[in-house]
């Protein structure tokens, strides 16, 4: 039987690629990044309805490369080069000065626009991949048992949203039947009321049914160690966004990114690890981490580890100026493309 | 294994249970009956503590379920005891995948994970759901689900399983495998059930014992089945057949009614065989279909359907959950456009027709009579419905009093019994006079009492020339009202024609009464008490 892959392994190599996506402006290296993506999702992905998530985030990257041109041209100010075209401008009065509406677009300015929403295009396509490749509800089955009532709500949630959708069209279907229009805003409002009434109802059923199945079992827990488990979290989240933030911003002092990541990291695990023991809850068929998950996770991060090496090195063409040819630098292209590696390892046996 | 000592419930001002006292047994199957708002629901909901820890309300007396007492246990406590399944089985699935729901409850109660693994896979065997496994909850059938509810309660390895409707709103076969199930369970794990049904023809002759709530305050009767049966008021046509026949013991089985009725059937194969239901319309043809196709995306639901529907004719639609059924009653009056074919209704095309003329040439109650209804009293849903169908004023509430006589005008339409809402949706859609009427499944949660009404109601508004089209599950209604039975197949129509002959041969379709009686062709107890009069 063909096993799937821990969706965390697949989160891990989408966010490695993507921060190495940030971590450069050279358009070839992020097309790699995106053609790596692509490979892995055609070789990879499900007939699960979350499988179309790819071509929708493709979609939007696109939308947001376009948008970023448009803007870039018109109202940016713009790099010294040539000019391509003068747009008609308009005067701003003086206090609006800095901004610019019209007038010449370089090709060095539209280059420095599209290199840019290249590359939030890119990271946008690798949450996209992580989107289609793993099962959104296998993923919350993994969160740690301290937040297992999050994940609950995450899927009743979604499970909800069809229920209401057919619950609307079986109004809609009522009205007709009773000789109104099922258009308006006046039909709208009259939709409104039966469908939360609906939602509510089932919420309440739902309740009572998770209740006589034994949800929010619990065991007793002093109150100190709630405490404890609380202030670890919350800590040790805080942490980690700011390590997060430091490390993806390159600029951001080097305090602030890996240590505070790595101790963050630590401190919120310990505080699920603790909050997790209030629940005497276990796990049906856990999904193993296994080699595939490791070799998948693992090149994800050496993908991102060859381009932050390449930063601190200072390797030529990772930020092309504009005007020249962008390159295609070798360490960080052999890294991005060793995440090809999930194609290769194709269905796993188990 | 369930004591209930001296329990009465109470919920704002309202009494509804008052002195229950039982003491069902391990093993045992116990049937709870009773007209609706009896509190059925309430007193099985009091076996797992649901009653009154999250309903609220004021519980007096004692329940123990296996020692434990509800007053101490709030359900969470006691789903290791007690398994629940809902009267919509769909509405308790907490998880998206069949495997991963049966794996829930163990979950939630900390069983070690190689247990659960075992256990996961002895329910999937155990309740034919093993070809599901994969499946998402979505997908399945009313049978399937219910099955999945069940299996998902079991896997906690539970004393006491407590069932509210489990077969309301499955078609026959599907009824037959859940029943076929719960009986497995009981025979060979020494499962307590105790459920409860209206339809009391598909389980009474599982059951060991009876519950019969009496609903005018007075204590529930409780003893073995045929027992209770001997004098109830609600009873099911094997058992009013039996005390027509005036056979001892009273028989609850067809099995042991065709044993019994040899005699009879005898009397009856000399006997002048029962005039077929009349049709007494001009005989106006109200609606025809020829070649009907209708898809959703790329799934057909009906395939070349022909159909014609003359005025005065009551048409039963039968056929198995998702057979096309309810897509034929929208094709009708214009839900859904056809893929291909030809509807005409009155003499217009259903679908090209606006609402607020559709209203005067076909109606239709759904499947859930509550989606037509959305004011905030009776009074104020009747006086809308002369609006939307510009009738004259008070043409709605006049329907209803006749109807369903003396409902209270400020109540509000979720706070009707369920024939009361089904007479209020019918009100509303007679309001536009429409010649032809279809109705959607109109027997679900109807007690016998509500359905006696119903089959009245239907047979005034045919004698009044409409046409009436029914999708329904329901053999008995079928038996009593239909003058034409129609089923359909896999989007297609494979036997049409006069109840009597179409229902008679089939062995899913044919009623009780039916079935003892068989060649005779005799279908409710009514006929039988006439053709031996």
């Amino acid at each position: 039987m063909n096993r799937r892959l821990h969706p965390g392994a697949w989160w891990l190599w989408a966010l490695g690629l993507a921060t190495a996506a940030t971590r450069t402006t050279d358009p070839l290296l992020l097309l790699l990044v995106g053609a790596v993506t692509g490979t892995v999702v055609a070789v990879r992905r499900t007939d699960d309805p979350w499988a179309r998530a790819y071509g929708m985030f493709l979609r939007i990257g696109l939308f947001v490369v376009v948008v970023r041109l448009v803007f870039g041209a018109v109202f940016a100010a713009q790099a010294p080069g040539t000019t391509l075209v003068t747009l008609p401008s308009v005067t701003l009065p003086s206090w609006m000065a800095g901004l610019r509406v019209g007038g010449p677009v370089t090709a060095e300015g539209l280059a420095v626009a599209g290199y840019d929403a290249l590359r939030l295009a890119t990271v946008l396509v690798c949450v996209g991949a992580a989107n289609a490749l793993a099962a959104p509800s296998r993923l919350l089955k993994s969160v740690p048992g301290a937040l297992y009532e999050v994940g609950v709500a995450v899927v009743v949630a979604m499970t909800f949203a069809p229920q209401a959708v057919a619950h609307v069209r079986r109004v809609r279907d009522a009205q007709r039947l009773r000789g109104r229009a099922d258009r308006g805003i006046r039909s709208l409002r009259r939709l409104a009321m039966p469908v939360l009434e609906g939602a509510l109802d089932r919420s309440v059923q739902l309740a009572a049914a998770m209740d006589a199945r034994g949800y929010g079992r619990t065991a007793a827990v002093p109150r100190t160690r709630r405490r404890a488990t609380a202030a670890l979290v919350l800590g040790g989240l805080l942490a980690v966004c700011a390590g997060l933030y430091g490390l993806l911003d390159g600029q951001a002092p080097a305090a602030l990114g890996t240590p505070m990541l790595l101790a963050g990291s630590v401190c919120a695990a310990a505080g699920l690890w603790l909050g997790g023991r209030r629940s005497p809850r276990t796990r049906y068929r856990p999904d193993p981490w296994a080699l595939p998950e490791w070799v998948t996770g693992g090149s994800g991060v050496l993908a991102a580890a060859a381009m932050t090496a390449a930063g601190l090195a200072g390797t030529e063409g990772l930020r092309p100026v504009p005007g020249s040819a962008p390159g295609l630098p070798a360490l960080p292209a052999a890294g991005v493309l060793l995440a090809l590696a999930p194609a290769l390892l194709r269905r796993i046996r188990t | 294994m369930i004591r209930f000592e001296r329990v009465g419930f109470r919920y704002g001002g309202t009494p509804v249970l008052t002195d229950v006292d039982l003491e069902i047994e391990e093993g045992e199957l116990c049937l709870v009956a009773g007209r609706t708002g009896t509190g059925k629901s309430t007193l099985l909901r009091a076996v797992n503590g649901l009653v009154p820890h999250f309903t609220g309300g004021v519980l007096s007396g004692r329940v123990t379920v296996a020692g434990r007492d509800t007053r101490d246990h709030p359900p969470r406590e006691l789903a290791d005891v007690v398994g629940y399944v809902g009267q919509d089985p769909r509405a308790g699935f907490v998880s998206d995948v069949v495997e991963e729901e049966l794996a829930y409850g163990m979950e939630s109660l900390g069983v070690p994970p190689d247990v659960m693994r075992r256990r996961v896979e002895e329910t999937l065997d155990l309740l034919g759901l093993a070809g599901l496994r994969d499946r998402p909850l979505g997908t399945l059938s009313g049978g399937q689900a219910q099955r999945v509810a069940i299996g998902s309660v079991l896997t906690t390895h539970p004393k006491v399983l407590v069932l509210d409707e489990p077969t309301s709103a499955l078609d026959p076969v599907g009824a037959e495998d859940v029943l076929a199930t719960l009986q497995r369970l009981v025979h060979d794990l020494g499962l307590t059930v105790v459920l409860a049904e209206h339809r009391l023809e598909r389980v009474v002759h599982l059951a060991d014992t009876m519950v019969l709530l009496p609903g005018d305050g007075r204590p529930p009767a409780y003893g073995p089945t045929g027992a209770i049966m001997a004098d109830s008021p609600v009873a099911p046509p094997v058992v009013r057949l039996g005390r027509l026949a005036g056979w001892s013991p009273l028989p609850l089985s067809v099995r042991d009614a065709r044993r019994a009725a040899a005699p009879l059937r005898e009397r009856l194969a000399v006997a002048p065989p029962p005039a077929p239901p009349s049709v007494n319309g001009d005989g106006r043809t109200l609606a025809s279909v020829r070649g009907l196709e209708v898809r959703y995306g790329p799934v057909p639901a009906l395939r070349g359907v022909d159909l014609s529907v003359a005025s005065g004719e009551v048409i039963a639609l039968m056929g198995r959950n998702g057979a096309g059924k309810s897509s034929l009653l929208r094709a009708l009056v214009g839900l859904v456009r056809p893929a291909g074919g030809r509807v005409r209704v009155g003499d217009a095309a259903p679908h090209e027709t606006p609402p607020r003329v559709m209203v005067r040439n076909a109606g239709l109650v759904p499947q859930d009579a509550a989606d037509l209804l959305y004011a905030e009293t009776v009074a104020a849903e009747c006086a809308a419905a002369d609006r939307d169908m510009a009738a004259e004023r008070g043409a709605c509430r006049s329907l209803f009093e006749r109807l369903a006589p003396g409902v209270d005008d400020a109540l509000h339409p979720r706070d009707l019994s369920e024939g009361q809402r089904l007479s209020l949706a019918l009100a509303v859609i007679l309001t536009g006079r429409p010649p032809l009427v279809l109705l959607d499944e109109p027997t679900r949660g109807l007690d016998y009492t509500a359905k006696e009404r119903l089959v009245e109601i239907v047979r005034d508004l045919a004698a009044d020339g409409h046409a009436l089209v029914l999708a329904t599950h329901d053999v008995e209604l079928v038996a009593e009202v239909a003058t034409r039975t129609v089923v359909v197949a896999e989007g297609e129509i494979v036997a049409d024609g006069p109840t009597a002959e179409v229902v008679v041969s089939s062995p899913a379709f044919a009623p009780q009464v039916g079935k003892i009686l068989a060649p005779a062709p005799v279908l409710t107890v009514d006929q039988a008490r006439e053709v031996l009069a």
